[in-house]
């Protein structure tokens, strides 16, 4: 696969379609820059500043951007929020749709065969693979990102964290917290 | 299509493998030489985000299921390359090109600005009259086949769900893919319940919902 790819880059970039040097800064954004990070530092906002979470869930593209993250965000990013009543999940049955601006590239498990087919139809057991039980009465909303809106959850503040600052918080929000299958880090599980 | 990338509620796939939350993008170098020329290639023009889908959707079957996430992207990519004539055979297997290059539309992307690689494009389009359904309608999602690119599910075909989000008007994917035009269209977030969907001994708690374009709909 290394010498099939290497040898379309150099064709592509002899022809001037692409330039060499761009890949490399393109594969280092990723790599380094774009992450789960960015989408901790909006939930923790949102779980501190209740007017900047009725923004977020009224338009997240327009509230994250107010944020000022040196990310551009792109349009029609929409948040939806956990409760005790509804445990929301993000998956893409299609191909592999995911909130790259706030998240980073997927895990290989987001895009993998097992999630996409079963996500829509047994999310419970799913949650299982992850360690995750929900109570039997929570209602389970699975958002199928079919089209070009992208999805984030707001997961649950955990209890125990009343007077933490954002960035005490931002530790306890997972990537798999914000795409609905895992829940955030308890207090006693950071230092 | 009614092609194996429309996976939702198959079976037999088994478990979902977690992984560390700090594990690379990348397990391999190629990986992101492949994603990141793929990005690139967007920016150049070479062909629109549903025509790159569609690419994937047409590999062969058994292709598509044994291929890893990138290997399918690169050969979505050399597929679509040969397809537009930006590249010939001959050339991939000579490792150098040896033909004149065909203009594209877009931006070739240099080094010092990549950064419209890194940003969604925008997917919103002005109405070209007003919404068909409202919030709370119900509505059926048609049962159709088509041969194209589609962005309709087959798990919800034939299946009766609730507008519940109203999310504007948005470049259309199938008429992209079948004409090259965008054919804006109004979308719906459209829920379902899960027992209708997939029985009664579904999942009492379960609602799943698709975002739908509004030719996907009728009035139920």
């Amino acid at each position: 696969m290394q010498r099939r790819v290497r040898a379309l880059e150099t064709v592509l970039a002899e022809k001037g379609y692409i330039v060499s040097e761009a890949l490399d800064r393109i594969v280092e954004a990723y790599e380094s820059r774009v992450g789960p990070h960015i989408g901790a530092k909006v939930v923790a906002r949102a779980w501190t500043d209740p007017a900047f979470k009725k923004e977020l869930l009224a338009d997240a593209s327009k509230a994250v951007r107010a944020l000022g993250i040196e990310r551009q965000i792109g349009d029609h990013l929409i948040a939806v929020e956990n409760t005790a009543n509804t445990h929301n999940m993000i998956v893409c049955t299609l191909c592999s749709c995911y909130p790259w601006d706030l998240l980073g590239l997927p895990p290989t498990w987001y895009k993998s065969t097992a999630y996409r087919s079963r996500a829509v139809k047994e999310p419970r057991a799913v949650l299982a693979d992850f360690n995750v039980t929900l109570p039997d009465d929570r209602r389970i909303r699975v958002w199928d990102s079919t089209a070009e809106t992208r999805f984030m959850v707001i997961p649950l503040r955990p209890d125990g964290t009343a007077g933490w600052s954002e960035e005490q918080l931002t530790k306890l929000v997972t990537r798999d917290s914000m795409v609905g299958t895992g829940l955030p880090r308890q207090p006693g599980e950071i230092v | 299509m009614d092609g194996v990338h429309d996976l939702g509620g198959m079976d037999g796939f088994g478990k979902v493998k977690p992984e560390p939350e700090d594990k690379p993008p990348f397990s391999e170098s190629w990986e992101g030489r492949v994603l990141a020329m793929t990005r690139a290639l967007g920016k150049a023009g070479a062909w629109n985000i549903d025509v790159g889908r569609h690419g994937i959707e047409r590999l062969p079957p058994h292709v598509y299921l044994a291929a890893t996430y990138y290997q399918k992207w690169f050969l979505r990519n050399e597929k679509l390359c040969l397809e537009a004539g930006l590249v010939t055979a001959e050339e991939l297997a000579a490792g150098h090109a040896n033909t004149p290059a065909k203009p594209l539309p877009g931006n070739v992307v240099t080094p010092s600005d990549i950064a419209g690689t890194l940003v969604r494009g925008s997917f919103g389009r002005p109405a070209l009259g007003p919404a068909k359904f409202d919030v709370g309608d119900r509505v059926l999602a048609k049962n159709i086949h088509p041969k194209s690119h589609t962005r309709l599910p087959r798990f919800v075909r034939g299946h009766v769900g609730t507008i519940e989000r109203i999310q504007g008007c948005h470049v259309y994917p199938d008429a992209t893919v079948a004409t090259g035009e965008e054919d804006p269209q109004w979308l719906y977030t459209v829920v379902f319940d899960g027992r209708d969907l997939w029985g009664p001994e579904s999942d009492p708690t379960l609602e799943v919902s698709i975002e739908a374009f509004e030719p996907y709909l009728e009035a139920a």
